[in-house]
């Protein structure tokens, strides 16, 4: 990873500290970070920037984090990228959901922020 | 000082008048309502005292001594009685939308029409001509003023008929601004009030004057003027005759103070709050006493100044200040007097005009009333013509009186005829709100009775004093001699008109009631009279009415006296508020036609709404078990109080709450699950951030100190924002759980919006906002829990905050029976589907299609649990983009 240019990761939470915390992180540990507060601006962002990472968020307004993955996992283009839910929701059927539909974690709020950064890492060094 | 100068001031003081009105009207549109204040009520009540104050009072007590003070004794006995009698007059008639006293009689007794018409035309024969000698009174005094100055006689029918114009004009202006009479004329009550202290203040100015000026002082006018001849014998009373007139005088004069119509339109009518009548029982007779104070000197001053010189002693007031060529003084006594009769001619001329308008003129006009529309508003202007034409006519009447039959009568002999004829009202009127079984034929029978036995002992004698019949009797029968009916010759003429015209009055009003058997419809009304405290609310009431009656009729029945927008708020508040459904279609309920029939009344007269909606409905007799039933339901309910209600009103709420979870344990279970759930997750979201937040702070120790600071200003505001959280939570549970007791006390609504107001101004004004207060009421009193509805206001304003673009609006309104909050923003709007859903807890959070603003998403429901618990109601109005009006209401 340290060849190439940074890798792209799209944050995308609709609460602004969270999304200030994460992209801070994010930036810390080396990531080209895109930000996005809700579930249309995050499609668009996918889209347009096919990012390696997406933190996703679940209960959004607009478009919920599942329609996410699941758009992502829809798109060959997006073959290479991978969904890391960060969610309040911590019900088994939740989770299960979640990961059902492709993503490669389901980490439940609040979180340890170093965890976090950990199993990024180990996420992107997989790939 | 000539003539033209004269003139002048006399312009001047009119024009003062008309500043007032209109500056009080204004100062009402500005919600700085003038007549707020309970001593504008007690000296508006001094519209009692009128140009006989000034000038009869003086020449009565020149004549017959201490005499005079009977007519200031019974009104201070009546004051006395305020509390239980006049309290209970305005609580019927706010109640019932009633604006006359011919609709409070008739009403009574089973909104009977005819009743309606006798005590119109009663009303009017009776007072028509007290009208005309107040006018006379002013022109004459005038007269004597030019006179004096200019030594050439003016014209008093040009003097009378220009300031009677003047008058009308006043009145049509301040008197028929609206069509709704339960409306308050603000205008013009502050003119009463303000020319109750100019006649006191000049005649406390002439009296002193006297006292002081034209004799040394009190003592000295007291030791000279008993030297000259009968003083002292004139304040001691002679024989049993004058003790009966005494008190015949107090007896009618105490009546008068409530039954006069100017007292009852402004005793009743205008009063905007029953704890002024509190205020008024000490303040009424200390406004008495303090203008009666000079009476007795003046008069003493007059005898003696003018002994043997053949100056009527009604005009000491002013002949005492132009024989001391003292012209300013005759000025400002002239002014006291025409303000005392110009109050009462302007009050009687609106309280007359609105019996006729309504139960003479409007029958006629609804009888042909078509049940299709009008153009909106015109049959509102129509209204308004006949009660200005009415008006008018009034006056003209009354000036035409005076200029013909008048001539001859004094001021306070006319007066005391007047007093007696309105004390014919007294039996049914008052007997009528404490005695259920008064019923229509007694009170039509003893008030014609006793009206025309007024006519016949009183006005037919002093009209043809020198007839035959008067003399000797109708043909020669000498029982029948009008001043000694049936022998009965020791009485004055007064005492005696009253003793058999009241007599038989009373008689027949007891003994027909009690021998004839009145319809339901009567006892009805009967009971809501007489139980009036007791009833919770009239309007929870409005069962005692079968039968069909299409909505569509009564919305166009509304629009047209209304117009359309008002009657579509009170219609649609009334339904809401009682759970109605309005079907555009179909049957109105039976409570929207009672309701709706109540309103009617408060705008033609309760006699002319009944025909109008017996019109439109096909009704059918109720019979009698069914509304003893209704009332003995109602009685009980009575019978606790507040406290106790409320209680098994909670009671009901938990026995309900609890067959519910009986039936719907599941469901219930679901949502307790559910509502955890939420909370759990409305929690983790903010302890994320605070985790995540501070993690960075403490893994990076070379972060730049803005950042740094940054982060932890995040951390507390979201700490702030997870105990806020949990408050919310910890109070919707408790009220919701019933457990919660209400701290009740009395409370003003004005006074909490405008705390909680300056308390959000700060917040707006960062947000470049602005929040206006509109409002009319300063005295918006209930039982309620402060805390809780100032917590409301906190909710719904910052609400409003939150959402609005440039201007918050927030609107406080008395509508009918409750107190309406409206919190208004321009914000986007709310969608018609999510109206009902966002007072749900956690509405924002589950329903994630809105943008989420900042909050716990637990204000509105708070606010609903609050109002329930209140038997309020909360509820939002809103067009997509044109920004969502609150509305809480509670009952008053």
């Amino acid at each position: 990873m340290s060849s190439a240019a940074p890798l792209k990761i799209l944050v995308v939470d609709d609460d602004p500290y969270i999304l200030m915390s994460l992209e801070f992180l994010m930036k810390k540990n080396g990531f080209d970070v895109l930000v996005a507060r809700n579930g249309t601006e995050a499609l668009d962002i996918i889209k347009e920037q096919l990012p390696s990472i997406v933190l996703l968020d679940i209960m959004m307004p607009d478009v919920d984090g599942y329609q996410i993955c699941a758009y992502i996992k829809s798109q060959t283009i997006l073959n290479h990228c991978k969904v890391i839910f960060l969610s309040a929701k911590s019900s088994e059927a939740d989770i299960q959901k979640g990961l059902d539909l492709g993503a490669s974690l389901y980490i439940t709020k609040p979180f340890s922020t170093r965890e976090l950064v950990k199993q990024v890492k180990q996420l992107t060094a997989d790939a | 000082m000539s003539e033209w100068i004269i003139l002048l001031v006399c312009l001047l003081y009119l024009s003062i008048l008309f500043v007032i009105a209109t500056w009080a009207e204004k100062r009402k549109l500005k919600g700085k309502s003038v007549i707020h204040q309970p001593i504008i009520y007690s000296l508006s009540l001094a519209v009692y005292c009128t140009a006989w104050t000034f000038y009869g009072s003086v020449g009565r007590a020149a004549s017959n001594g201490a005499e005079f003070l009977a007519v200031y004794i019974g009104p201070t006995i009546m004051a006395a009685f305020f509390w239980p009698v006049l309290r209970k007059m305005v609580r019927i008639s706010k109640e019932l939308r009633i604006t006359s006293l011919a609709d409070f009689i008739s009403t009574r007794y089973g909104k009977n029409f005819s009743l309606a018409i006798v005590v119109s035309l009663m009303a009017m024969i009776g007072i028509i001509p007290y009208i005309g000698l107040q006018i006379k009174s002013i022109s004459s005094s005038l007269q004597i003023i030019m006179t004096e100055v200019n030594h050439t006689p003016a014209s008093t029918t040009i003097l009378g008929i220009s300031i009677t114009l003047i008058l009308m004009l006043f009145t049509i202006l301040y008197g028929a601004r609206s069509v709704d009479t339960t409306e308050k004329h603000e205008g013009l009550v502050t003119v009463v009030a303000f020319e109750s202290i100019v006649k006191l203040l000049a005649l406390l100015v002439g009296g002193l004057f006297i006292c002081y000026s034209v004799f040394n002082g009190p003592l000295d006018l007291f030791s000279t003027t008993s030297q000259a001849e009968n003083a002292i014998q004139k304040f001691t009373m002679q024989g049993p005759s004058v003790y009966f007139g005494w008190t015949a005088m107090i007896i009618l004069s105490g009546f008068a103070m409530v039954l006069l119509p100017r007292q009852f339109q402004i005793a009743v009518v205008e009063n905007v709050h029953e704890s002024h009548i509190r205020s008024a029982i000490w303040m009424l007779p200390l406004y008495l006493i303090l203008i009666t104070l000079f009476v007795l000197p003046i008069a003493l001053g007059g005898s003696f100044l003018f002994a043997g010189s053949g100056v009527d002693a009604d005009n000491y007031v002013l002949a005492i200040p132009l024989q001391q060529s003292n012209y300013w003084m005759a000025m400002i006594t002239w002014i006291g007097g025409f303000s005392a009769a110009s109050s009462m001619i302007v009050v009687e001329a609106i309280a007359i005009s609105i019996m006729v308008s309504n139960n003479l003129v409007m029958p006629i006009l609804v009888r042909n009333f078509s049940r299709e529309q009008q153009p909106e508003g015109s049959f509102q202007q129509k209204i308004l013509w006949v009660r200005r034409i009415s008006i008018a006519l009034v006056l003209i009447l009354a000036l035409v009186y005076s200029k013909t039959i008048g001539q001859r009568l004094t001021l306070v002999s006319i007066g005391l005829v007047s007093f007696c004829a309105v004390a014919q009202f007294a039996p049914a009127l008052i007997g009528g709100m404490f005695w259920k079984d008064g019923n229509r034929n007694g009170a039509m029978a003893g008030m014609i009775t006793g009206f025309l036995l007024w006519g016949y002992t009183l006005v037919l004698p002093g009209a043809f004093p020198d007839a035959h019949f008067v003399q000797h009797g109708p043909w020669g029968i000498a029982a029948l001699k009008p001043y000694s009916l049936f022998g009965l010759s020791a009485l004055d003429p007064i005492a005696h008109a009253m003793v058999w015209s009241l007599l038989a009055n009373t008689f027949l009003y007891v003994t027909i009631s009690m021998h004839t058997q009145a319809k339901s419809q009567e006892r009805f009304q009967a009971a809501l009279f007489v139980d009036v405290f007791s009833n919770n609310r009239i309007s929870n009431n409005e069962i005692a009415w079968k039968g069909n009656a299409r909505l569509k009729d009564i919305q166009h029945l509304l629009n047209n006296f209304l117009g359309e927008a008002r009657s579509h708020n009170l219609l649609q508040a009334y339904a809401i508020r009682h759970s109605i459904q309005l079907d555009a279609d179909g049957q109105a309920d039976p409570r929207i036609v009672t309701f709706s029939e109540r309103i009617l009344g408060g705008v033609i007269g309760t006699a002319s709404a009944r025909i109008l909606i017996s019109n439109i409905t096909k009704e059918e007799e109720i019979n009698i078990d069914e509304v003893l039933n209704i009332l003995r339901e109602n009685q009980q309910t009575l019978e606790m109080n507040k406290e106790l209600r409320k209680r098994s009103l909670e009671l009901s709420k938990a026995t309900k709450q609890l067959e519910q979870a009986n039936t719907q344990l599941k469901l219930l279970d679901e949502q307790k699950d559910e509502f955890l759930y939420t909370v759990t997750h409305e929690l983790r979201t903010p302890l994320t951030s605070i985790r995540a937040l501070s993690e960075i702070v403490h893994d990076n120790p070379d972060l730049e100190e803005e950042q740094r600071q940054q982060y932890l200003t995040a951390i507390t505001k979201e700490t702030e924002r997870l105990s806020h959280l949990i408050t919310q939570v910890l109070t919707l549970e408790k009220y919701e759980s019933g457990k919660y007791r209400l701290n009740l006390s009395a409370i003003n609504l004005a006074e909490v919006l405008h705390h909680v107001i300056n308390t959000m101004q700060p917040l707006a004004a960062e947000k470049g906002l602005q929040i206006q207060l509109r409002t009319a009421e300063t005295q918006a009193l209930l039982q309620a829990d402060k805390e809780l509805i100032t917590q409301v206001c906190f909710n719904l304003i910052g609400n409003a905050i939150k959402f609005a673009r440039q201007q918050i609006t927030i609107t406080l309104l008395s509508n009918y029976d409750e107190w309406q909050i409206r919190v208004s923003d321009d914000g986007k709007g709310i969608a018609q589907e999510l109206q009902q859903l966002i007072f749900d807890k956690f509405f924002q959070a589950r329903n994630q299609t809105l943008k989420k603003p900042e909050g716990s998403g637990l204000g509105l429901a708070i606010c609903k649990e609050i109002l329930e618990l209140h038997n309020g109601q909360i509820f939002v109005e809103s067009k997509p983009d044109e920004g969502a009006t609150f509305i809480c209401a509670l009952p008053a």
